[in-house]
Parts: C-alpha cells; structure tokens; sequence
C-alpha cells in the first residue's frame, strides 16, 4: 500500500549529488511530493528531507540506491508517526484589506500566524505547519485578495533519532562501528533504520 | 610521501597518478580539450603504454576487456564533447557488469564552462547515472587527491566505472606538487560490509538441513577473487552449481559439480531444478531477469541464502531467507568452515539425468553434426578440443554469444568476457584487445556475429597499429540472429529488418593487414581454426553458419524457469 514517507539522508557537501540522488527517483518514475536540503547540525554534513508516496517496499530499495552513492553516510525513511514534521507559508495579502475587513486578531492567536512584513500597499504572514493546516490558511485569505503565496518544503525530524554529531565521528574510523551497517535483517523490529 | 616539492602541471600530476596506481596501459584518443595531457604523455611514453583507438567506444571498451582480464582497474582518455559522449555506451556497460575503471576526460577551459563552447558537453551530468562515481576538476592541485579516490571507489567494494572530468586550465596549471597517497578510506562510503556471525550460522544452518541445496553463482566470485574459497565451498559440501552468464569460468567448466548456465538459453537442469531445490545459494550474483525468467513463479519452494557485498541487492528481485553481506572472499571460507561435509550423490544425479535429456534433445545436433550447414556449436566445440579450454573467449551480443557461453570449455578464471547486462553489440573487437593487453601471454579469441562486428570493425586498425595478436572470429549467419529467432517464435516469421548485409570480411581484415580466411565447409573447419590458432599475429576467420539456426533450449519471457523449452 502506497503513503507518505519522509526520507532523511546525510551527505557530504558536494556538487552533484543533488542530481545524482535526484535520479534514483525520476529513474523509476517516482515524483518527489517535497524536498528540503540544508546544512545539518554536524558542520559540513548536508541533510536532504524528502516526502515520496510509495510503498514501503519501494522505499526501502530507494534508500539503499541512495546509500549505495558515495559521498551519502546515511539514509534513512519514515512514515508520519515516526516524525515531527513542519512546512514553513508565506502569504502576502493587500493591508487595506487586512487592516479594514480582516480579523487580524483572529488570524494571529487561530492559525498562528505572524506577521512579518507590514507596508502601506501589502503585508506578510508567516505560518508553520503542516500541509492542510498552510493550506486552511489560503482559504481563509483568498477572499481578502491574497496576492502571492509559498510554501517550503518539510522538514522532519525523526523522534527515534539522537542527532548525527556521534555518527560521524563513527564514519570517519577507518573501522567501522557495527551499528553503522545495521538494517532490517541485522535489526530487530522497531529499532530499523532508528538513529 | 616524499618530502621534496617541486613543480608539475596538473597533466603531468595526472600521469603520475596513473604510474603511482600501477597503471601500465592506457586505451585512448586525443583532442582538443585533452591535448595538455597527451603532450605530458610524450615524456611518459616509456613508462606508460597508451595504445591509440579508432573511436572512444572502442577506446572504453578495450578499457573494460582489460579489466576483465588482468582484474585491475582499466584506463581510458577521452576529449571532451563528443569524445566524452563516446564513452556513454561503455561506461553504461561497466556500471551493470561491475568492471573498475578510471575514465578521464579533458573538459573546455574552465572559464568557457556553460557558454557553449567548441566541443562543451556537460559531461558530468550525462554520465552520472552510469557511474559509480564522478568529478569535474578545475583546478590543478585537486588532481592527485581526486585521482586516489577515483582508483579506490573505482576498484574497491562492488567495482565500477568512474569518471574524471579535468578542465583545460586545471591540465595546463603549475603547482606544488606534494607526491601521491593511494586512498584507502572515503568517510561516506563503505565498500565492504561487516560480515555478521550469526548469518553465516542461520546460512550453514539451512545448508546443513538442506536434501536438495543448489547454489549459483556471479561475476562477484572472480571480483572477489574468490574461486579457491568458492571451489572449497561446493566441494565440501558436494554442493552443485550453476553459473550465470558473467559467473562463467569462475568455475573450471569441467569440474563436477558444475552443472551448466543459469537463464534464458542456460541448460535445461539448472533451471527446472531451480524451482526443485529446497536451498538456493546466491553467490555474488543479482537475480537479472533474463536468470530468473518470471519471478512470481522463481524458486518460490525454497529457502533462500544469498551472499553479496552490495546491500542494495539483498531483496532487490528475490527475497533472501538469510541475507550474508560482505566480500565473499571473507564469508566463503566462513561458510564452509561450518558446513557438514556431504555429497548429494542422487540430487546430483538429477541434473546429471536433465543433461543427457538435453544432449539428446538439442546438444548432439549442435555440437556433432554430420550433414547440413554449419551450426555456431561445432565451431565452438572445435574451437574448445583446439585451446584446451586455455583460451580467453571475448564475445559479442546475440545467438554466437549465447551459443559461446553455453558450449566453451575454461579451465581459468576471467577467461569469459562479454557483455552480460547492456548487451552492447559491438563489444567483442575492442574488449579482445583490451583483454589481449591485460594477459599478454593467453590466446585470446574474439567470437562476434555478422552484425556485431560492423559495429566497431574500425578497431581493427587498432590491431593494425599495435600489432597485437588476437583471434577474430566471426559466426556469419547473415542474419541479425537473436532478433529473427524471436521474430521466427513470437512475431509469427515476420522479419522485420533483420536480413543485413555484410562486405567482404576476409577482404577487409586484409585491408587492415590482418590476414584471414571464411570456411563454409564441414571438412576444412578443424584445419581452418588450426591455422587461425597457430598464426602469428591476428587472423580474422569468417565461419559461414546455418542462416536460420535457433538457439535452445530458451526460456521465453514472461515464463517461468521451469517453463523452458527444448525446441
């Protein structure tokens, strides 16, 4: 049965592996919904959030193609009760309207909006959230004139997970740790692909 | 390493990487973008061998036949644009037949980068899904460590090929240079996995209980250097085994527990019995389609051990009972240390029972026949009483490379070089003379169709020029073979474009200064593959074969092993 998995890999930084992951992907004729890729928390380790629709089958395969890639440490899927995930919106509405027709008050403490950007022709909301949540928001504003809208992509973090910083130090031995070739075969049950 | 700096040109860096990589030859072609190079290789040129190609396909190819045949990792230059273009069908071909090799292409100056230059072509991203691994150098002092790597990723782990991409001012700059340290550990990236204790246990385990164990076996026994402990494996537990395509001469072809070809025109036992045994072992192989036919209904009775290094292959086609990790170099002995010795004299001689089934039905004709036209199975046959099985057999795609790989004898490892996963026609010519220059003291005998061999002929001024000793032989049946036989069994004989037309091979060969002869006679074949074999230097024999000879027995596609047909 196809779902939502977030994919979480940890790469080097380096030119080209973008497309290099990328094509795993379109290779096989899978559209990626979401994909975020930004420095992680470990200095010059990059970390890759992407949101797919497949079976758990498919992902699991996709997730060794992508670690079979040289400059990736790790990866790593999960379905949406495995993580805490957030989508950052930003809405830009006329301020006439905002200041004579909307409940600006309503709009902050319901969506949990903020703004970030107030001018005489136009102001700017930020939200975070999740997609249906962003998207409630939309509806709210579009009769008020939204003019322009974006969204980022998600960002997950894996509740299971203790962070990358002791991880990599287990990498860069020239020996290996066990726990660095774990898997589903060599793993029991719920502690698969856990950090 | 050394502590004395002086200063080189990135060309020259790269020409050292090469010597310090124990590179001795390197298959080639010049050009524009790669001209700082090849003048740096003016002064190398008694310290590497650079055999100049007639096309970068040929050049890259010849590459993977060295590989193959000397297990190093295989060398080839290339200019930029088109020249690098040239090198996609090989290096497609290297990444899904596993073969190590370091490719190095000249780029533009890195200033013209994306204006469309003369001869530009994004080279890094038209090769990157048919890489293990690759890199655009544009800066001189990056070259010997990018080089180290490029050799480890390229020969390390699950092999493949790796291409660097180096820009014209990156060739040309001065700088320090601080000598070359191989690489041996890339932080991301793990060749090997940790072989784990108690797989090897779970696997022995189902061997141990096994009544009907069968094993077969893949390229990733000679990758991993690992016919000794392979061989000890099956013997110990007088365990039979099959090859697939890429497996084959792993094995001495003769040895009695080997019990033929795995897939589609593979021997009748080895696949009915798949779908009998109660354990299938995997060594080093990857379940490809055309070994395991339709897979819903692929030895679905049986327990399943597979060993392979490459995680990504645990449970990509077939689920595996017991998955064993690692170089099978490592878990083999493991393996066969916990192992009962046994012999499994009755199952054994089940397959034994399906071979003579097949000689009656398909073999005999092929190999002895007394009358008709000439069949590829008697040249082969001939070709394997002629060489002792001592030879290298270099082949093509289609019918001879089917009927080559079932019927030639190998008493040696990396004997057998082909084009197992592209199916690249036009392979043979360029892989035998790279896989001449990896063993120059075996025979090495090129079997190629009428079709295959117009694909890249032009290699054979390269044969020309190096005056290098290989055996061409091409199987003519005037036909483009494969395709009319499934247009022959499934398109109701419609030949749709398979009728071609060759010149005159003799003729050309002798062009070339290669001498040759065509037979299309019974009687003088023997005689005609003699004074092939005996002749100094290259010889090109054209063997006129039966036009519209099938290859049995086949599994046809969409069926399942068990399915296959004699006729």
């Amino acid at each position: 049965m196809k779902k939502e998995y977030t994919i979480t890999v940890y790469t080097e930084n380096q030119i080209g592996l973008l497309n290099r992951i990328a094509i795993i992907f379109s290779r096989r004729k899978i559209n990626i919904d979401s994909l975020n890729v930004s420095p992680s928390e470990v200095e010059s380790i990059h970390r890759f959030t992407i949101v797919i629709n497949e079976t758990v089958e498919v992902v699991r395969k996709l997730c060794l193609q992508i670690e079979k890639q040289v400059e990736v440490l790790k990866a790593y899927y999960n379905t949406n009760d495995e993580i805490i995930w957030q989508e950052m919106a930003l809405y830009k509405v006329p301020t006439d309207a905002v200041a004579e027709k909307l409940q600006v008050e309503r709009l902050l403490r319901e969506y949990g909006a903020r703004a970030v950007v107030i001018r005489k022709d136009y102001t700017i909301f930020e939200t975070t959230g999740h997609r249906e949540e962003t998207d409630r928001l939309i509806q709210f504003l579009e009769p008020y004139g939204l003019i322009e809208f974006v969204r980022t992509a998600r960002i997950a973090i894996i509740k299971a997970s203790s962070g990358f910083h002791d991880k990599i130090r287990e990498f860069e031995a020239v020996e290996p740790a066990e726990e660095l070739i774990e898997n589903e075969f060599l793993d029991k049950g719920q502690a698969v692909f856990t950090m | 390493m050394s502590a004395i700096v002086k200063e080189i040109s990135g060309s020259q860096a790269v020409l050292e990487a090469c010597i310090a990589e124990g590179v001795d030859t390197i298959f080639g072609y010049p050009g524009g973008a790669i001209m700082p190079i090849y003048d740096a290789l003016y002064d190398y040129n008694d310290r590497l061998k650079h055999v100049l190609v007639r096309h970068e396909q040929g050049g890259i190819h010849a590459g993977q036949g060295y590989a193959r045949s000397s297990g190093k990792v295989g060398v080839v230059f290339a200019t930029s644009g088109p020249g690098a273009t040239n090198l996609v069908t090989g290096l497609a071909d290297a990444m899904i037949d596993s073969t190590p090799l370091v490719c190095i292409t000249g780029q533009v100056f890195a200033h013209l980068l994306g204006t469309d230059a003369f001869q530009e072509t994004d080279v890094i991203n038209i090769t990157t899904p048919v890489t293990k691994w690759n890199y655009q150098i544009t800066d001189a002092t990056e070259i010997p460590h990018i080089l180290s790597k490029a050799f480890y990723i390229a020969g390390s782990g699950r092999p493949g090929p790796v291409l660097i991409d180096i820009s014209k001012n990156a060739q040309i700059q001065k700088f320090n240079y601080e000598g070359y340290t191989k690489c041996n550990h890339i932080r991301s990236y793990r060749p090997k996995p940790i072989v784990r204790k108690e797989y090897i246990e779970a696997a022995a385990q189902l061997i141990n209980d096994a009544k009907k164990p069968f094993v077969i076996f893949g390229q990733g026994v000679i990758l991993g250097r690992a016919e000794k402990e392979f061989k000890a494996f099956i013997e110990k537990g007088g365990l039979p085994a099959a090859w697939t395509i890429l497996g084959l001469s792993a094995l001495p072809t003769d040895h009695p527990q080997n019990v033929g070809m795995l897939g589609m025109h593979g021997n009748y036992g080895p696949n009915v019995l798949t779908n009998e045994c109660d354990v299938l072992i995997a060594v080093g192989m990857r379940f490809d389609d055309r070994v395991t036919g339709r897979l819903d209904k692929y030895a679905k009775q049986a327990k399943i051990v597979h060993l392979d290094i490459d995680p990504a292959e645990i449970n990509k086609n077939v689920t595996a009972t017991v998955p064993v990790w690692g170089d099978c170099k490592e878990t083999l002995p493991l393996l066969t240390q916990l192992i009962q010795e046994k012999q499994h004299k009755e199952w054994l001689a089940l397959f034994n029972q399906y071979t003579k089934d097949e000689h009656d039905a398909v073999i005999n004709a092929e190999l002895h026949p007394t009358k008709g036209e000439l069949t590829m199975g008697e040249v082969i046959h001939l070709l394997n009483e002629l060489t002792g099985g001592n030879a290298i057999v270099v082949t093509d795609v289609g019918q001879h490379q089917m009927v080559a790989c079932r019927y030639a004898k190998f008493n040696e490892t990396k004997s057998n070089i082909t084009s197992g996963g592209l199916g690249t026609m036009g392979f043979a010519l360029p892989a035998a003379i790279g896989a001449k220059f990896g063993a120059l003291d075996r025979t090495v005998v090129a079997v190629i169709g009428d079709g295959g061999f117009q694909m890249t002929l032009q290699e054979m001024g390269t044969i020309m020029q190096t005056g290098l000793n290989v055996k061409i032989l091409i199987l003519n049946n005037r036909f483009l073979g494969m395709v009319r036989q499934w247009q022959e069994l499934f398109n109701d004989r419609r030949y749709s474009f398979v009728d071609i037309q060759s010149p005159d091979f003799v003729q050309l060969a002798k062009a070339y200064g290669i001498h040759g002869a065509s037979v299309d006679d019974r009687e003088l074949l023997k005689n005609a593959l003699q004074t092939m074999l005996d002749h100094e230097g290259s010889y090109l024999l054209e063997v006129m074969v039966g036009k519209e000879n099938n290859v049995f027995p086949m599994v046809p596609q969409g069926c399942s092993v068990s399915e296959i047909r004699l006729k």
